[in-house]
């Protein structure tokens, strides 16, 4: 099985307001198709470590590979251009750019990116929104649809330009059950039926069992 | 490797949803560039009237025979006094003729240099108009009168008759309005003048002339060259000044002085003769450009205000559009194109506005006793002054969006996703 994701001996410091060492010597290895969840207390370092394998947080020691190409070091504009194509990112809370209709939100990354027509996008985002079942809000304003729904919408952008990985950062923690379960659902499914690896740092411990693996972290170590 | 479409796009939707905002911002830069506009043009039209005034009349180098004493008295030549101390009291000025000495070839030397526009000659004398018994002192000015319209917009200063029927009229004089008003005359009287060695000549009045200082107007009067050669008694080469008008006015001292060596004449050129203007003009030029700079850079903050704010509110969208792969340079091109936008459009709007109200600033009447030939308010409708507006604008914006952009830039996209 091919590793999608590795961390080699990760440390991370907060130098401010006092120095403190958050992570501490973390290694680990997503492989294709595979299902995991961070889970972890408040301040174990979750997010953070989420925060780094995202390429968004540069100032680490250790190495970052992600296709078995090294991250670590690389200018800014080109990690730019690795999140964009590679990592598809869903967040606690929407981020919906709140301006635009829901299928414009969901186009973005794929026009920033470039590599296909306005047409082949447009059509790209609509079958995602198909695929989540929410094809019928398409035309809608980014700022009108329901919670669920725009986590799901959340997930559709973070699927358009076919990444190798998705990342999530606490996805179901400000839904109801409902919700929850159906996000998961979609998880699942992606995982399964796409080969689609996905990290998912999560308070949810049933949400967690249900994954491939769960990766379980306190002070800033990894403990399985 | 900014994709400018989607850029453009994203910066479009911020704008129109802020349309608002967007108004205000706008607004700021066209109230300022329509301001600039107005003030620049009605300012330097002002400034071009009030000099006009002045140097249209005036030649950029007046050539002439001036009276002085001799620089060299004729005991400084003589040898055997050469080393002493030599006092000479009671210096008279010494005797020369009025007229410039061989004027004709001068005045075709001057013509054929590239640097003059033309070289016109005149005779000024003393006459004395004479209404009955009264005697009024004056000038009269014998000139080129087509050649003068066309250098000096003579034509500006004729209030009734025109430069044609006077140069059609070999008895004709264009009498200045004050003695018309004085001596009750009007266009078609006939006016006797009398030159200083007592030659009494009637004339016929085919125009007045008015040049807006009182002074002048009273004494002054112009006949054709050849009316007034033909009053004085003197052959066809008798000129007593040359004016000279140039393509470019800087070069006016340089010349005069070469003249002076050349000719051994007096040649003053326009600076030295009007000093004053020179300096009125520049600081009101100064005073123009300090209060247009101003409203601009008030534009300029204003801008840079609401793009500001704009930023505070849309810390999320910058986080979400760095988090989904936008470099920071992406987000820097959109606000920055926000802002140009905001800049082409309020400078566009501004350039219109400015260029309507000096339409009507130029359409307000204005008579003034002083300047006969100006009806309404003077404009200067340059294009330079669109010109520079129009790059104000931007450059305004771009700096007032310059600061703003590099902030959203930098933002961190960790530190507002975890903050919230």
């Amino acid at each position: 099985m091919s590793t999608i994701l590795e961390a080699k001996h990760i440390n991370k410091y907060f130098r401010k307001p006092v120095s403190f060492h958050v992570l501490k010597d973390i290694s680990f290895k997503i492989n294709k198709g595979e299902f995991t969840s961070i889970m972890g207390k408040s301040g174990c370092g979750k997010s953070t470590l989420l925060y780094i394998l995202s390429t968004m947080d540069t100032e680490y020691d250790g190495e970052l590979l992600l296709n078995n190409r090294l991250i670590t070091g690389q200018s800014r504009d080109h990690l730019s251009y690795i999140r964009n194509k590679h990592i598809g990112f869903v967040f606690q809370f929407h981020y919906l750019l709140s301006e635009f209709s829901v299928l414009e939100n969901v186009m973005l990354p794929a026009k920033k990116l470039g590599e296909r027509s306005y047409q082949e996008i447009e059509h790209d985002a609509f079958n995602k929104l198909k695929m989540l079942n929410i094809e019928h809000l398409a035309k809608k304003k980014a700022s009108r649809v329901s919670g669920g729904e725009k986590q799901r919408i959340a997930i559709a952008r973070a699927l358009i330009n076919n990444p190798s990985i998705i990342m999530g950062d606490e996805p179901t923690g400000n839904l109801d059950s409902y919700n929850s379960e159906n996000v998961f659902n979609i998880f699942k499914q992606l995982s399964e039926e796409q080969g689609l690896s996905l990290l998912i740092v999560t308070h949810d411990e049933d949400f967690a069992n249900r994954t491939h693996r769960i990766i379980t972290m306190e002070d800033g170590r990894i403990l399985r | 490797m900014t994709n400018w479409k989607v850029t453009l796009n994203i910066a479009k939707t911020h704008l129109l949803t802020k349309i608002k905002q967007t108004a205000t911002a706008a607004l700021g830069v066209t109230f300022g560039i329509g301001a600039y506009i107005t003030l620049v043009c009605f300012m330097t039209g002002l400034n071009k009237m009030l000099d006009d005034l002045i140097l249209n009349q005036t030649p950029h180098i007046h050539i002439y025979n001036e009276i002085e004493p001799s620089k060299e008295q004729p005991i400084e030549q003589y040898e055997a006094f050469k080393n002493s101390f030599n006092i000479i009291h009671s210096v008279k000025p010494k005797l020369i003729q009025k007229k410039i000495h061989n004027a004709l070839p001068i005045i075709h030397y001057l013509n054929k240099d590239t640097n003059v526009r033309g070289a016109l000659p005149q005779i000024k004398t003393q006459i004395f108009y004479i209404a009955g018994s009264i005697e009024l002192g004056g000038n009269l000015n014998g000139i080129n009168v087509l050649d003068e319209t066309r250098l000096f917009n003579f034509k500006d200063y004729i209030v009734q008759g025109s430069p044609e029927m006077l140069y059609n009229n070999d008895n004709g004089i264009l009498l200045g309005a004050g003695i018309a008003k004085k001596m009750s005359l009007s266009v078609g009287d006939r006016v006797q003048v009398s030159t200083i060695k007592g030659d009494i000549f009637p004339l016929k009045i085919i125009g007045l002339y008015q040049s807006g200082i009182a002074d002048i107007d009273a004494i002054q009067s112009f006949a054709n060259l050849k009316t007034v050669q033909r009053i004085l008694g003197e052959p066809e080469n008798y000129i007593t000044d040359i004016n000279v008008k140039l393509y470019d006015i800087d070069k006016a001292e340089t010349l005069s002085k070469n003249i002076e060596q050349q000719f051994q004449l007096k040649a003053i050129d326009i600076k030295t003769a009007n000093a004053q203007f020179e300096t009125g003009s520049s600081i009101r030029n100064l005073i123009t450009y300090a209060v247009s700079i101003t409203l601009l850079i008030v534009a300029g903050f204003g801008i840079y205000n609401i793009l500001n704010m704009l930023i505070y509110e849309k810390m999320n969208d910058i986080a979400i559009l760095k988090a989904t792969g936008f470099s920071g340079k992406d987000v820097q091109h959109i606000f920055m194109s926000q802002a140009m936008i905001i800049g082409l459009v309020g400078g566009v709007l501004g350039l219109l506005i400015g260029l309507i109200l000096v339409n009507i600033i130029d359409n307000i009447p204005f008579n003034t006793e002083a300047l006969p030939t100006i009806k309404t308010f003077p404009v200067n409708l340059k294009p330079v002054f669109f010109l520079i507006g129009f790059v104000f604008a931007m450059l305004s914006t771009f700096l007032a969006g310059y600061l703003p952009a590099k902030k959203a830039k930098k933002i961190d996209p960790v530190k507002i996703i975890r903050g919230q």
